[in-house]
């Protein structure tokens, strides 16, 4: 069984969101790392980059795979966590303690169309 | 037997169908669509017996010219030390494929690491791939991998002093990729800096691509280059000759992000265009968007030092349709003569040839201007072992009638001047031959 989160958001492609005042705190879930495997390298924007609302923002690879990362919500990155440079496999260890980037959304309506915790739940068949 | 050159009997191919279920060859190309398939005989010749075809090829070998070679324009006439083909024509040398099983590849993998670990010392950068098909399309990946590291940014510089073969390859790739190219024209025989500058004001600049040594031969000053590149956070991408590396400045001291270049100065046969090899070399920082197979050093289970392909996860197989590039190979065997001929030179060897081409190539640039035949296009520009003139004599004309006296030389150019390189082949008896063979038109 994979961990989730109550009042956490969720996309399709399993990212997670953490809403912060107008700030999206932006990470994976622990059934996306499960499925990855060992991530051994996270692909981030800069700050001050611009992301929209279901586009490539960076991607994860693992020993076996390399997968796009999906952003939630549009708007400004003002943070990555450069922690995940030297050491990706936090994400591994807790996908939930370890963001990857934050947002300064643009159009916080758009978090009505992501998923809450009973819905991913029911979205990954667990 | 079916035929002498092909080792399957009638029978072997017979048993073979029977075992897979099908009748005959032609039903295993049943899936391939019949609008594709050719149909009718082939309009070869009829086959030629052992002896004849030894003596067709005698006869089309004896049609090549002999030339003393004094032009380069990307491909030099460098000395080969005879110990490179007998090793690199050992069975496990040439008969190798792709090193993915590294339990039994270490030695495949063992020599692309010291290929690697050379070209970062050449070129002063810290990462390089296992190299690539050509100088031309090594520069091209460079594209590609300017337009995948900078976010939305989808136009790439080229300076119209790289080679013309370098940027009609470079512009074949960015028609079929989608990248925006402009040509910075020559101003002076050089890249002109302020041109540069002008463009990557407009904020949509992915990557600049230059050559440390141009297409006229002089040696770039690209002070302030990659200031004003990472300025609007482009990456600077050094086209450069690979031998010339020992004595000029390098990339890494350019402070560029990607070397590239042909590697066919490093004592590759100029063999009428080919086999050749390419290299890039990167910053660290850029190396997960680096295109090619990568060879790194690691530890088995016991701890010995072993090798082992890495990074993977940037190459097709895995990255599918995002990988910056679908090279799926390198030009190992190739790479492997260079290793061998940077083995066997060392820095020091590397420089003297360096010495004696330059020596060669100024004593032949200063004696064509004395024969009243030429006039100095860009003079006081440093220049290594190739330059260029003006012919007062219709160029192609002058080229002719030095190839009819034995030299390839004097090669003319997009802009009517011709082009010399003298390399430490050459000697001096050679060069004042030619120079003679110049006053007699």
């Amino acid at each position: 069984m994979s961990k989730i989160i109550e009042g956490l958001k969720y996309s399709e492609s399993h990212e997670w969101v953490k809403v912060d005042g107008n700030v999206a705190v932006i990470g994976v879930s622990d059934f996306a790392q499960k499925e990855m495997g060992d991530i051994t390298y996270v692909d981030v924007p800069d700050v001050d980059d611009e992301v929209a609302a279901g586009e490539e923002f960076g991607a994860l690879e693992s020993v076996k795979a390399a997968s796009d990362l999906i952003s939630p919500v549009s708007g400004t990155v003002v943070a990555v966590n450069e922690e995940l440079e030297d050491a990706p496999e936090k994400i591994n260890e807790d996908a939930y303690a370890s963001w990857i980037i934050k947002v300064e959304m643009s159009d916080p309506s758009e978090l009505d169309e992501l998923m809450d915790a009973a819905a991913y739940k029911a979205h990954i068949g667990e | 037997m079916a035929h002498p050159y092909l080792p399957h009997t009638e029978a072997d191919i017979r048993a073979m169908l029977e075992r897979i279920g099908v009748k005959t060859l032609d039903d295993l190309y049943a899936d391939v669509p019949e609008l594709c398939r050719k149909k009718g005989a082939y309009a070869l010749p009829d086959a030629m017996s052992e002896q004849e075809i030894r003596d067709c090829f005698a006869a089309l070998e004896a049609m090549n010219a002999r030339l003393k070679v004094f032009v380069g324009q990307g491909a030099y006439d460098h000395y080969t030390p005879s110990v490179i083909p007998y090793l690199t024509q050992r069975s496990e040398f040439i008969t190798a494929y792709t090193p993915y099983q590294c339990e039994i590849s270490q030695g495949t993998l063992r020599y692309i690491f010291e290929y690697q670990s050379m070209i970062c010392e050449l070129t002063g950068m810290d990462v390089a791939n296992a190299s690539m098909y050509d100088g031309p399309t090594a520069a091209a990946e460079a594209m590609m991998m300017c337009t995948a590291s900078v976010r939305k940014k989808n136009r790439v510089l080229l300076s119209g002093t790289l080679l013309p073969h370098v940027l009609k390859v470079v512009e074949t790739y960015a028609r079929f990729h989608g990248v925006d190219l402009t040509v910075i024209p020559a101003e002076g025989g050089v890249t002109p800096l302020e041109a540069v500058k002008a463009e990557l004001a407009r904020d949509d600049v992915a990557g600049v691509i230059v050559p440390s040594i141009n297409r006229y031969g002089i040696v770039e000053d690209h002070a302030g280059f990659a200031e004003a590149v990472h300025s609007v956070k482009a990456l600077l991408v050094e086209y450069c000759d690979p031998s010339a590396l020992a004595v000029v400045k390098t990339p890494g001291e350019w402070d560029a992000d990607i070397a590239v270049g042909d590697g066919q100065p490093l004592g590759l046969p100029l063999s009428y265009g080919g086999p050749y090899v390419g290299f890039m070399a990167v910053k660290k920082d850029h190396m997960r968007k680096m295109p090619g197979r990568i060879v790194g050093q690691t530890a088995d289970k016991q701890g010995r030092r072993a090798f082992v392909l890495t990074l993977q996860a940037r190459e097709q197989h895995i990255k599918r349709e995002k990988a910056t590039s679908n090279i799926c190979s390198n030009e190992s065997l190739m790479a492997l003569w260079v290793t061998i001929y940077l083995s066997l030179m060392g820095p020091e060897g590397l420089r003297e040839v360096n010495r004696i081409s330059a020596d060669g190539a100024h004593y032949l640039h200063d004696e064509l201007l004395k024969t009243g035949k030429f006039e100095e296009v860009f003079p006081g520009k440093p220049f290594l072992k190739e330059f260029v003139l003006k012919p007062k004599e219709d160029a192609a004309a002058l080229q002719a009638r030095l190839q009819k006296a034995g030299y390839l030389a004097a090669l003319p150019t997009e802009e009517g001047y011709v082009s010399f390189c003298v390399t430490e082949k050459r000697t001096k008896e050679e060069t004042d031959r030619l120079v003679a063979a110049v006053k007699e038109g």
